[in-house]
């Protein structure tokens, strides 16, 4: 590698050092988004123009092909949508790993690698690690969206002996990079994407629909690792230092969606958890009756009130109320109340989901705030106004050490003067835990859909 | 006397060739792994080192674009078309380069997609008037 193409490979990781470092406040985001364009572009003029690389006219074409199709995905999903195009995304990069690291195996000359068949040690491994990463990427990915589509059902896959199957496959990817660094053999690498393959799709089935936010952070970050084994293969700085820096964002979000769950890592991994399985076996009929209340109520109670705090959750991205949520927290605005939004950490099926559902919706960030800030001010809020979320507002996760999400951090929405609950029916939560805010007396349950709702609300408050 | 000089210059000769031997293996190992075994070491350093700094910016991103911070890592994450590419480039069809090209279109779709899907999560996030 000449000096000149190291040199500009450094500027462009220093570029996407700085990308991420712009995403600190809104203010400066887009402009960090524009460094990483920048970033990237210079990586790619860089590589064509290494003297290896001639064919440009079907580079040319590909990478037409895939930018297009690529453009025209980003430019037409729905904001709801966003954490399975995520998943999505992140199983093709786990899939460019494989076909890149298979290239090298049967053209070790293009890479600087010594010859077919006298491939060193060192890079052998590098490759057959970065394969088994981009592998299980791939169709751990492919779970994942399957799940957050609901192509596949959102309820955990739990059979016996799972996770000694599971041990036992790794153990035998294992067995196999060993003997393919030895061999060299093509069917031995194949038989190592195939078994990443398997086990990808194993490890993904387990986990709860509602879990996917952990998952699809941990893809985020297995998508960087295997970009660093690749950069390992290439020498290459530029994709060890990008490997490394999606690798630790991807980790370190799925820990702050474990933390908001109070859950291990292993935890989550191990799956099995929520689902129709634990609503019915946590399900204890309760006699206690909820209080109903109608829109009209609503309206005409928070129309009097001085403050105001929204609490969004998953519910209302299915049902796309966010637009008519803003509406209403418009013309209580305009009534002359303080209107401001709560989110719990794990709200959404993503990290971010519902800031940024939010945003679609105008509604501006600074309103927006997460749940460290905002959680004192129940106490002095006049009317807390629930919507599609559940188990983040269960006190039973502050004082029943028996309850399935004890010791998780909640919006202590119960403190408030009077809360509403909009929700569809009685059912419970994903933790399959009864919330015991429904039976407080200040709380007053809106049963409907999220964005019917709304707009009877809407309508009670232009009378 | 003679004979100890004799044998002592042929001592010293196949001592010669010794030596020429192993610096003709060592330059020839050298060859063969392209410095590898080096880089490997100086690799690892550069993923450490690269870790820490991803730590920290990570962590002073907001929470409220967590979710565009996906999106950037997404598009970034595709920096993998560097291989690709050169896995694509020589002019010789064969296996290899079509693995290469399948490859460049895969990150492309990533590259584009991560970036306007971003961008547009971006421009919709407005301060209060």
């Amino acid at each position: 590698m000449s000096t000149l193409t190291t040199a500009a490979y450094l500027v462009s990781s220093v570029l996407f050092i700085l990308s991420l470092r712009g995403l600190s406040h809104p203010s400066t985001a887009r402009r960090g988004n524009f460094l990483g364009i920048l970033g990237m572009t210079i990586a790619i003029v860089t590589t064509l123009s290494n003297p290896g690389v001639l064919s440009y006219k079907e580079i040319g074409i590909a990478f037409l092909i895939g930018g297009l199709i690529g453009t025209s995905i980003a430019v037409k999903i729905q904001m709801t949508a966003l954490p399975q195009l995520v998943a999505a995304f992140h199983s093709l990069v786990g899939l460019a790993a494989v076909f890149v690291a298979a290239s090298a195996y049967y053209n070790p000359s293009a890479f600087n690698i010594g010859a077919v068949g006298s491939i060193p040690m060192g890079s052998l491994i590098e490759m057959s690690i970065g394969t088994a990463i981009g592998a299980v990427t791939f169709t751990g990915s492919i779970i994942a969206f399957g799940k957050l589509q609901g192509f596949v059902s959102g309820n955990p896959l739990v059979f016996k002996g799972q996770h000694f199957i599971n041990l036992l496959l790794g153990l035998g990817i294992i067995a196999l990079i060993v003997k393919f660094c030895i061999d060299q053999n093509q069917e031995l690498f194949w038989l190592i994407v195939f078994a990443s393959f398997v086990i990808g799709v194993l490890l993904i089935v387990p986990i709860g629909g509602a879990d996917m936010p952990v998952i699809v952070s941990m893809l985020n970050s297995y998508s960087g690792w295997a970009a660093a084994g690749i950069g390992f293969t290439l020498s290459n700085n530029l994709l060890i230092i990008t490997g490394a820096l999606v690798g630790s964002s991807g980790a370190i979000l799925s820990y702050i969606m474990c933390k908001g769950m109070n859950r291990s890592f292993l935890n989550v991994l191990l799956g099995g958890f929520g689902g129709e399985q634990a609503a019915s076996a946590g399900g204890v009929k309760d006699d206690r009756q909820a209080k109903q209340g109608n829109a009209a109520d609503a309206a005409f109670m928070m129309k009097n009130s001085k403050t105001i705090i929204i609490v969004p959750g998953y519910g209302m991205a299915v049902a796309q109320a966010q637009h008519a949520l803003r509406e209403m927290g418009d013309l209580l605005k305009a009534a002359g109340a303080e209107v401001r939004y709560a989110i719990h950490p794990v709200a959404g099926r993503m990290p971010g989901h519902m800031n940024v559902l939010l945003a679609e919706a105008n509604v501006p960030y600074d309103e927006v705030l997460e749940l460290d800030e905002i959680n004192r001010d129940f106490s002095e809020t006049d009317v807390a106004f629930v919507i599609g979320a559940n188990d983040v507002t269960n006190p039973a996760a502050k004082t029943d050490k028996t309850s399935a999400i004890y010791g998780m951090p909640i919006l202590d929405v119960e403190n408030a003067g009077q809360v509403f609950f909009v929700k569809r029916g009685m059912a419970s939560g994903y933790a399959g835990v009864q919330n015991e805010l429904f039976f407080r007396d200040n709380t007053l349950m809106l049963f409907g859909d999220a964005k019917k709702v709304c707009e009877d609300i809407i309508k009670g408050l232009e009378n | 006397m003679s004979e100890i000089s004799n044998q002592l210059e042929s001592l010293s000769y196949k001592a010669q060739q010794i030596a020429n031997e192993a610096s003709q293996l060592a330059s020839s190992v050298a060859e063969t792994s392209g410095g590898h075994s080096d880089f490997i070491i100086f690799g690892i350093t550069v993923l450490v080192l690269a870790c820490f700094v991803g730590y920290y910016v990570v962590w002073s991103v907001t929470p409220a674009l967590h979710s565009p911070l996906m999106g950037v890592t997404n598009a970034i994450s595709s920096v993998i078309i560097v291989g690709a590419l050169l896995a694509a480039g020589p002019v010789d069809s064969n296996i290899s380069k079509y693995f290469g090209l399948v490859a460049v279109t895969l990150a492309a779709v990533n590259i584009f997609g991560g970036f306007v899907v971003t961008n547009r999560m971006l421009s919709m996030f407005k301060k209060k008037q």
